[in-house]
């Protein structure tokens, strides 16, 4: 936080990422070059990094460039696509740097299966290997591609980091490395200086001489040319690709039905049974008895499975192993947890806080003195914020297919850990590793849904079990109540005022702190004396990264609290804040350029109000402002303006589309989100009671891109949530008085 | 035996009179561009048009489709794959995110701009709020559905 580095800081910092990287190179069966980065460990590939890390020594993320004969670059990406765009920018950072033809420029998922890697695609590409053996970690071309199957062990995609890690600091640098290699074969082969030759499109040109030629003339010669482990790298007025609004490659795909996702896995030459599965309604608990007798009868039916853990029946359609499914009927064991519903669930948090008292609990940051002060305040407020359980609710429902044969496992599945779902299955199955072979089509969404793999597991072992080739499916109704959850969270907050209105005292305790550590921590703003601290409570439901993890809760709870102090001080809400950010030029640049562009200061029609937040995530300032109208005396959301700097934007049209699906997805939490607790099981199950916002509900969206130029840059798939929920929350306060310390909103005003 | 015409083709398929066009289209006809999203007719992933109306297929059975026309995402585009003008301009303005609604998406406005060549913001509402994104491009299905009506320009890629 406080990242207030000047607008031209020293590009240092990539140098210092890429000198820990390592580079290897190889020649194609048919002549063409392949080039790979890998990262040694200990790069912050995102907190989630160590949930699917392997042992000691393993790499944690690879990109790989191919150059065929044809003269076709292939990006090969190791994170998935969820709908982030990170395919298609990742291919764009390689291609700007290697100087490529983007219309010749490939984007291609990376295998998952290590064996796979090794034996299949690496070895038949790069089959007569030369490499600079002094430069190498492991100096033989087998012990390369070691790595590169270990470091698939932790291919994960989260966090809002492709571009910043895996673009920023191995696709560029495959890209430039690549680029020289082949300026160096041709300068060799033509008798002319490197520094002569320039290039373009996919194509090598001395001019002196009127030379040129395609890029894969000299494939084979660029292998043995040595390799710089740091190369140069463009800087941003050499930029072709990078900071352009170039078309998704995926697109097309999307528009024609022809995309494919995990669940429409159709394996050739497989006749897959389906499977329909319940889980116990309470976390914890199991089967204890069941009655399938009207199920066994069912047309279509071919098995029915007691689990323990679940229950399953598989049938030739997935509909009528859903609808026998719906007629079993099972008891489940009790639940030891004491907390049964939403009331118990906030009980408990309220007892850790009060137990805490007004200096205890675990401190999560501190800075001068609290107590005195707010004892010393002119004006004192306080405040208690909640915010509910929720469910990632991605539209395509959890599945995976999987076939268990001859002591192999294959599985097809929509994942963002496909190595940590390979580690799952070979435990469960007590299959080696290299026996599973992971296929991960496109996600159909997943906002940090897909970072577990237990329904993997399930299709796997319900395959073992029955021997057939299974395409398990979980109905909505399973997705929204036997999940993990963005947990539900209290924080309490005690403000003290100067005579001048400033915020000069700030404690605030809450019960849950997950990732990222410093999201409860107002160190944008110049507060001088700060106790954040968390007296931790248990909770019912299993914990879930969700879009923007901590972030979703304490953007509200901060951004809330701040706008209090604002009123109490009698300040305009975002001067108050801009007062609070003179040591934060940045922030405070983003905030002003949504002011403007929200016209901030003049008020709309009659029953309009608009509400201001600003939050720094994922290394990504974004300010919101949002319109809303009370008219009605229902809040009808009618514009959001958003100002973000994530240093330098990629490609700005997919940056924007982030934050407006950012803004959508914390709009429907503000308005609709909430899961309760009854009898401890979730009592929402489907969209007409787990609502989300509709087109017609959805208001005008404007972004604007600042580019400072800060390195590192910030991710754009998380921080443009944040700010949304106490954006909308301060302007219904600046419309109709109405101070709302709870979300979700709509239903306190139905 | 459900007889119907799939994408304009006559077909006879032996399959439960009960089951949703849904999984007869995905499981049985093989074709898997029309998404499973909720099985409630909520969310309208499943759409398809039965006799050139927007239906969800999730919860319509394939008797109601007997004698009738099913058309699927997959008949969008014409023989050659060549795209519609709302498919271009779902491209143009570089709508999807993950993707998955989009069929659905499409199919609802596809008839809308059939009945409505020049539709309003209220009638692209009332035509598309059965349809959900969880991305959240709504912003972006509005404005492509226009430039698909030739009621707004283009996005252009270098912007």
């Amino acid at each position: 936080m406080n990242d207030t580095l000047s607008a031209k800081p020293p590009r240092s910092a990539l140098a210092k990422w890429s000198r820990r990287g390592f580079i290897g190179a190889g020649v194609l069966a048919g002549g063409g070059l392949i080039l790979g980065v890998a990262v040694r460990p200990g790069n912050p590939i995102g907190s989630l990094a160590p949930k699917v890390a392997g042992g000691e020594g393993e790499q944690l993320v690879n990109s790989w460039v191919k150059l065929g004969p044809d003269n076709v670059v292939t990006a090969i990406v190791p994170h998935c696509e969820m709908g982030q765009g990170a395919h298609s920018v990742l291919g764009q950072m390689l291609a700007d740097e290697l100087d490529a033809d983007w219309d010749k420029v490939r984007v291609m998922q990376a295998p998952t299966d290590g064996s796979y890697v090794m034996t299949d695609t690496a070895r038949a590409f790069a089959a007569p290997f030369t490499l600079n053996a002094a430069d190498w970690i492991e100096p033989t071309w087998n012990g390369l591609f070691t790595q590169v199957a270990r470091l698939a062990d932790a291919m994960i995609t989260g966090g809002s980091s492709s571009i910043r890690t895996t673009g920023q600091h191995q696709m560029r640098i495959a890209g430039a490395a690549a680029r020289q290699m082949l300026v160096g074969a041709a300068a060799q082969e033509w008798g002319v200086a490197a520094s002569e030759i320039e290039t373009r499109d996919s194509t090598l040109i001395h001019v002196a001489s009127g030379r040129s030629a395609p890029y894969a003339q000299f494939a084979t010669a660029a292998a043995e040319q040595p390799m710089d482990h740091t190369p140069v790298l463009k800087t941003p007025e050499q930029y072709r690709l990078i900071g352009k609004s170039k078309a998704r490659t995926d697109i097309p795909a999307k528009v024609d039905g022809t995309a494919q996702f995990g669940i429409d896995a159709a394996p050739e030459g497989l006749k897959l049974a389906y499977a329909a599965s319940v889980r116990p309604p309470v976390p914890g608990t199991r089967v204890a008895r069941m009655d399938a007798s009207r199920a066994k009868e069912m047309r279509g039916v071919l098995q029915i499975l007691d689990m323990e853990d679940f229950v399953a029946v598989v049938a030739e359609s997935y509909w009528h192993a859903q609808q026998a499914l719906n007629t079993i009927e099972i008891e489940w064991t009790a639940s030891e947890s004491p907390i049964r519903t939403t009331a118990d669930q906030f009980a408990a948090y309220a007892k850790a806080i009060d137990e805490a008292g007004a200096q205890g609990g675990e401190e999560a940051a501190a800075k001068g003195d609290f107590s005195s002060a707010f004892a010393s305040a002119a004006t004192r407020i306080e405040a208690e914020y909640k915010v509910p359980y929720l469910a990632h609710a991605p539209m395509e429902p959890i599945n995976c297919t999987a076939l268990v044969e001859d002591g192999r496992c294959e599985v097809w599945t929509s994942t963002q850990v496909p190595l940590m779902v390979r580690t799952a299955v070979s435990e469960s199955l007590g299959l080696a590793k290299d026996d599973i072979t992971i296929h991960h089509p496109f996600l159909g969404g997943s906002f940090g849904r897909r970072l577990e793999a237990v329904y993997a597991v399930m299709a796997a072992r319900v395959a073992q079990a029955t021997g057939y080739p299974v395409k398990m499916i979980w109905s909505r109704e399973e997705d929204t109540q036997k999940a993990l959850y963005r947990p539900a969270e209290l924080s309490r907050f005690k403000g003290g005022l100067d005579a001048e209105g400033r915020l000069v005292a700030y404690d605030n305790v809450f019960t849950q702190r997950d990732d990222p550590a410093e999201a409860s921590v107002p160190g944008i703003y110049s507060i001088p004396n700060t106790s954040v601290r968390v007296a931790a409570a248990p909770r019912h439901l299993p914990f879930a990264a969700w879009r923007s993890v901590d972030h979703s809760q304490h953007g509200f709870f901060i951004e809330s609290f701040v706008d209090e102090a604002a009123h109490a001080a009698g300040a305009d809400p975002l001067e108050y804040r801009l007062a609070m950010l003179k040591e934060a030029p940045r922030h405070a640049a983003v905030l002003r350029k949504v002011a403007k562009m929200s016209e901030w200061g003049q008020q709309g029609e009659e029953g309009r109000g608009k509400g201001v937040a600003i939050v720094e995530s994922f290394g990504t300032i974004v300010a919101q402002v949002i319109e809303v109208d009370m008219a009605s005396g229902q809040p009808r959301l009618m514009n959001a303006w958003a100002a973000a700097d994530a240093g330098y934007v990629v490609n700005p049209d997919g940056f924007t589309n982030q934050i407006e699906g950012g803004i959508v997805f914390g709009l429907t939490a503000a308005m609709y989100g909430e899961l309760d607790l009854a009898d401890g099981a979730i009592v929402q199950s489907n969209f007409h009671d787990y609502k989300m916002l509709r087109i017609n509900e959805t208001p005008a969206i404007t972004t604007a891109i600042i580019n400072s130029g800060t390195v590192p840059i910030g991710g754009g798939g998380e921080p443009g949530l944040p700010p949304a929920a106490p954006a909308l929350a301060n302007a219904i306060f600046a419309a109709s008085g109405k101070r709302l310390r709870e979300l979700p909103i709509a239903k306190q005003f139905a | 035996m459900a007889n119907f015409i799939l994408n304009g083709e006559p077909v006879a398929l032996d399959v439960d009179p009960a089951m949703p066009i849904l999984w007869v289209v995905r499981e049985v006809a093989g074709l898997n561009g029309t998404k499973f999203g909720c099985g409630i007719a909520q969310c309208g992933a499943c759409t398809v048009h039965l006799d050139g109306q927007p239906v969800r297929s999730c919860s319509t059975p394939i008797s109601a489709a007997e004698g009738s026309e099913v058309t699927t995402i997959e008949a969008m585009s014409g023989p050659d794959g060549e795209l519609t003008a709302l498919q271009q301009a779902w491209i143009s303005e570089q709508v999807p995110q993950c993707g998955y609604c989009q069929s659905g998406q499409l199919m609802s406005a596809a008839a809308l701009l059939r009945d409505n060549p020049a539709p309003s913001d209220a009638d692209i509402d009332s035509a598309m709020a059965g349809n959900i994104c969880r991305c959240g491009t709504y912003p972006r299905i509005r404005r492509a559905i226009k430039v698909a009506a030739g009621l707004a320009p283009a996005r252009t890629e270098e912007v």
